[in-house]
Order: C-alpha cells, then sequence, then structure tokens
C-alpha cells in the first residue's frame, strides 16, 4: 500500500505542476502583455511601467513561473491588482460561501440519489424505477442556472418565501446564512443527482446478478438484507467515482449559480475579476479549483485503492 | 464474408429501422432532434420578424396570433428569438463536436495502431485536460481572448478532443488485435488503408453515440457562457443570453425566463434520448441482451 501511495504522491504533485505550468502558459500567450491588458488602452506609461515591474514582467518566463510556484505554496497569491489586498484573504473570504454551497450541494444530491437510484434497481422494469429514471433523465437534460431561475420563481416570486439572491453573511448567525444557500444548493445538486442516480442504478443492477447475491438468497436471507448489506455496499464504488469526476463539474456550476442568485463567492469572484481584467485573482483561482479538482480525484483513488486490493497491486490491470 | 450462419442470424434479427422504430426514446429523441435541426434551418432563411430591429412600442406583448409568444422587453419576437437561438445552439454543437471528433479521433486512431511516445503523450495530457474543470476553462479562455461566438466554440471544443482522443484509443485497441486487421497488415495493406476500410466501420457506432452526448454538453456548456455574456453577443440572439436578460425581468414577465430554458432542456433531452437510442440500437451486446431484459 505505501509504495501504492508514494507512486500516486508523485502522480500528483506532477499533474498539479504541469496543471500550473499550462495555466501560466495560456496566460503568457496573451496578445499584448498582461499589464496592458490589465490596464486597457489608455493606460499611463509610468502606471504601466509600475504594473510590469510589480508582475515582475521585465524578468523571464521561466524564472517567473518558479518564482509564482513557490510563492503559491508558501501561500503568498500575489495582491489583486482591482481590490489591493492579498488574493489570498479574498478568496478565503469567498470560500466562506463556495464551500459550504458545494458541500450542501453534494450532500443533497447524495441524499436524493443512492436511496432514489437503489429504488430504481430494486423495482426494476416496474413503474417506480420508470417513474424515476424518467425525473432522472430530465435533471441531466435541465440547466441548472434555469432550474435556478425556475426555483427563484417558485419560491421567491410566487411563494415570496425567500429572497430571490443575495446573502445576508455570518454576523446574523450560521442558520439564516446558510438558509440562503439552500436554493444555489438544490440548484446545483439536481444535475449531480439525476447523473448519480443512474449510476447507482446500474451499479446495483450489476451487483445483483453477481454469484455471491445468489448465494446469499440461497441460504436464507431475507431480500433486505441481500440488498443492502450485500447489493448496495458493493455496488458503491461506481457512485464514489462518479462523485470525485462531478466534483469538476460542481465547482463549475458554482460560477453560474453564484452569478444567477448575485452569491459573494467564488464563482462570482473569478467572474468581476475577469470583468475588471483582474488576472492575479482569475489565474490564482484557476489553479486552486483545478488543484482541488486534481485532489478530489485523488482521494478519490486511494479510497477506492483502500476497498479494492486488486487496484494497489500492478495498474495494469486497472 | 456472408457464410450460411450469418445469414440465418440476420434473417431472424429484425433490421436496424424496425428495431428503431420500437425503441420509444430513441423515436421521441430523433423527433426532437430532427425539429430542432430542421428550426434551425428555417432560421437561417427565414423567421417571422426580423430579431436585430427593436420595436419598443410592441414590448412585452402576451401570446397572441401576431407574436406567438409574445415580445420581449425590446418589442423583439420571442419565437422568431428562439427560433435563431436554435441554430446558435445547434451550429456551437456541431463545430464543437466536429473539432473534437476531427481531432481526437486521428488522434486516439494514431495512439491504436501506433503505440509509442507520441501515444504515451496525447494519453497523459488528457489525463491532465480532464482534470480541468471545462466550463471553468472555458470562462477563463473567453475571458482572456474576448467574449464572442468563435471563442466559445473553440473553448468548449477543445474538451471534445481529448474525450474522442480516449474514446477512439479505447475502442481501436480491441479492433486492432482482431484477426482480419492482423491478416491485413500481414499482406501488406498501408496503414491508412486499413484505418479507413477496416478501423473506421468498426468503431464508428460507439463515437456516433459518444457525439450525441457532447454534443447536447456543448449546448449546455454555451447556453452557461451566454448566460455569463461570455458567449454569443448581441445582437445575436441566442437562449443562454435570453435567460440572462429575462432574469431582471421575472417578477412581470416570467414567461421569457421560462422559455428559452424550456427549449434547452427538451433540446438536450433529445439529444440523451437519442444518444441512449442509438446505444441500445447499435451496441450488439445490449442487443442480444435486451431480449430477456425485457421479458
Amino acid at each position: 500500500m505505501l509504495a501504492f501511495i508514494v507512486r500516486r504522491l508523485t502522480a500528483l504533485a506532477a499533474t498539479l505542476l504541469v496543471a500550473a505550468l499550462v495555466i501560466f502558459m495560456v496566460m503568457e500567450v496573451l496578445p499584448g502583455d498582461p499589464a496592458e491588458v490589465m490596464l486597457g488602452l489608455n493606460a499611463q506609461p509610468d502606471t504601466l511601467a509600475a504594473l510590469r515591474a510589480q508582475l515582475g514582467l521585465d524578468r523571464p518566463a521561466p524564472e517567473r513561473f518558479i518564482v509564482w510556484v513557490l510563492a503559491f505554496l508558501s501561500g503568498d497569491l500575489g495582491i489583486s491588482y482591482t481590490y489591493d489586498v492579498p488574493v489570498a484573504e479574498l478568496i478565503g473570504e469567498r470560500m466562506g460561501v463556495t464551500l459550504p454551497l458545494a458541500l450542501m450541494a453534494i450532500l443533497l444530491s447524495t441524499l436524493i440519489a443512492l436511496p432514489s437510484g437503489v429504488l430504481s434497481a430494486m423495482y426494476r422494469g416496474r413503474p417506480a424505477d420508470t417513474v424515476i429514471m424518467g425525473i432522472a433523465q430530465l435533471g441531466v437534460a435541465v440547466p441548472n442556472f434555469w432550474f435556478a431561475i425556475l426555483l427563484i420563481l417558485l419560491f421567491a416570486v410566487s411563494l415570496g418565501w425567500t429572497s430571490a439572491g443575495g446573502f445576508p453573511g455570518y454576523d446574523d448567525g450560521i442558520l439564516p446564512a446558510l438558509g440562503s444557500l439552500l436554493l444555489p444548493a438544490i440548484a446545483l445538486a439536481l444535475p449531480q443527482a439525476a447523473i448519480l442516480a443512474r449510476v447507482t442504478r446500474s451499479a446495483v443492477i450489476d451487483v445483483l446478478g453477481e454469484d455471491y447475491i445468489r448465494t446469499a438468497r440461497a441460504k436464507g436471507l431475507s431480500g433486505r438484507t441481500v440488498l443492502w448489506r450485500h447489493a448496495v455496499r458493493n455496488a458503491l464504488a461506481a457512485p464514489l467515482t462518479i462523485m470525485g469526476l462531478q466534483f469538476s463539474f460542481l465547482l463549475a456550476g458554482t460560477v453560474i449559480i453564484e452569478n444567477v442568485f448575485y452569491l459573494p463567492g467564488l464563482g462570482r469572484l473569478i467572474f468581476q475579476a475577469i470583468a475588471q481584467r483582474d488576472l492575479i485573482v482569475v489565474k490564482d483561482i484557476v489553479v486552486l479549483l483545478v488543484g482541488m479538482v486534481i485532489t478530489v480525484n485523488f482521494i478519490v483513488d486511494m479510497l477506492y485503492a483502500w476497498a479494492d486490493p486488486r487496484l494497489r497491486h500492478g495498474d495494469s490491470n486497472v | 464474408m456472408f457464410d450460411g450462419r450469418s445469414i440465418t442470424a440476420a434473417r431472424q434479427r429484425p433490421g436496424f429501422g424496425r428495431r428503431a422504430a420500437r425503441h420509444p426514446g430513441f423515436v421521441i429523441g430523433g423527433a426532437i432532434t430532427l425539429a430542432v435541426l430542421l428550426t434551425a434551418a428555417l432560421a437561417l432563411v427565414w423567421t417571422p420578424y426580423p430579431v436585430t430591429s427593436l420595436n419598443i412600442a410592441e414590448k412585452l406583448r402576451p401570446f397572441s396570433t401576431g407574436h406567438l409568444l409574445g415580445t420581449d422587453h425590446f418589442g423583439r419576437d420571442i419565437f422568431s428569438m428562439l427560433m435563431v437561438g436554435a441554430g446558435n445552439s445547434v451550429l456551437v454543437g456541431l463545430v464543437a463536436v466536429g473539432l473534437g471528433v476531427g481531432v481526437g479521433g486521428p488522434l486516439g486512431l494514431y495512439c491504436a495502431m501506433r503505440p509509442g511516445f507520441l501515444g504515451e503523450i496525447v494519453m497523459r495530457a488528457s489525463d491532465l485536460a480532464f482534470a480541468f474543470p471545462a466550463l471553468l476553462t472555458a470562462v477563463m479562455i473567453t475571458a482572456i481572448y474576448g467574449p464572442g461566438t468563435v471563442n466559445s466554440i473553440i473553448a468548449i471544443g477543445i474538451f471534445n478532443i481529448p474525450v474522442f482522443a480516449r474514446l477512439t484509443r479505447g475502442v481501436s485497441l480491441s479492433v486492432w488485435t482482431m484477426e482480419y486487421v492482423a491478416a491485413a497488415r500481414a499482406i501488406g495493406v498501408p496503414s491508412l488503408q486499413i484505418a479507413r476500410r477496416h478501423m473506421l466501420p468498426n468503431i464508428a457506432s460507439p463515437l456516433i453515440v459518444q457525439a450525441t452526448i457532447q454534443f447536447a454538453l456543448a449546448i449546455l456548456a454555451e447556453a452557461g457562457l451566454s448566460y455569463l455574456g461570455l458567449g454569443t453577443q448581441p445582437p445575436q440572439p441566442s437562449w443562454g443570453k435570453m435567460l440572462h436578460e429575462a432574469q431582471t425581468m421575472l417578477y412581470f414577465a416570467p414567461m421569457l425566463a421560462i422559455l428559452p430554458g424550456a427549449c434547452i432542456a427538451v433540446t438536450v433531452l433529445g439529444l440523451n434520448l437519442l444518444g441512449d437510442g442509438l446505444r441500445d440500437l447499435l451496441d450488439p451486446k445490449l442487443r442480444h441482451a435486451a431480449k430477456p431484459q425485457n421479458t
């Protein structure tokens, strides 16, 4: 297991480094230099020169890349050009919205998807299965930002139960803050839940066809015990992998959903930074999000290997 | 090639058309997709009203015979805008998927036929590409190179390249080891000819299925980018942008937000149903398994 972890950790570090390099290069091939892009056409020459020096543009690109990576690792993400505060501070503040939102969405989608997927597999081919899978088919097709708007239409415009957006902050307590994240989390969770339910269903159906399930049945275990103790437990690997893969969709989803609900999270920050051409913030957030996706997939990989010893020994069989 | 056994097998199994007609998902999905494609084509030559001319006197009209689905806050005909929006979505989907198949397909095929250093690089690069949240990177690309239809197509299409490279490599690898390919190689048939005559027909089905699914994803991604203001630019209408504009008018004109979203959802639903149906119909394993499943 140790050798496996070391091998995977090396691969993780390499992937993160290459990802950072790719993002750095995308920013490098900007038409004109970043200082000009950030300041626009009417920039004064001395302002331009000052910003160039601040960004280190007078130094060669490989050196800038190394300086940037080392600074990033030590937690120094640079100073935001438009907000004039350290980027790390900005990101930390916005994480307070994005992180709970993403976690709530994951929780909601799991709570909806796993039971409905199992239920669908149990009643395969019967009306319950058709209805659940029909809803899942719809859930995959509905864009989350449209679903978000429909939720606003229903709960804010028609019923008047909530506001149409905004975030009260944590000063008035945690509950109102989390309450304002509920509709966005539901909007984010729907497509995720739909995909997860489909995967869970087919994984459970696959496992139900295995020999050991027949054995468990033959030795007289009740249908419920066979389903929950043997089938669902063994079928969980597939939905787990999908959840890891979906994490990247979830993060991208927050960019749009935070804009629909005017939530001051990372997604809205990157969008505003783009509009204001604050490239330092854009670059840092993208690296951070990509790094999160790579790390989450690494963790899923490890969990997978922990659950299935076959995967630890030699990648060739995987 | 046509020995007695395969002829009897062919007789026993109903043809593709007949099986397709009995597959409800395929029929519904196909009908929706066809309707969207026809609407998109029609919008190129005709719309009930021009979509770029404003008519404030006619603003926010309800459904009527004059304006089938009413008008927006600039007095533009919603039905005409939705038609042009369909054209926009189809264009983005076609080009983005075309880019993926056109570049990723040959890359994957090459990696399967000539395993080696280049193949390894292509596969590692596609691993890396999967780590980037596609929509987020599309946001970054359009932000840096400027918003617009062309840039959003490129941003969406780039992520289709690794998808198709991987899929093509995966399915080609198994075909490459088949005896008839080995035989063709042994008698010295040039690689390109093997790829065209023996590989392509055998790997086409999974690629077609995947293309349908990626088409749907591209439409969703374009709608998302346009909603954020990074995709199609005014005055050209797009479903995503219509949604964005409608959001500020939710309290007095909710239909403006409901209609474009419904168009996106129905189109994506149609493509997904078509993709699922094609998979059922084209995959020989599922085809044989389908019978005991239904009984």
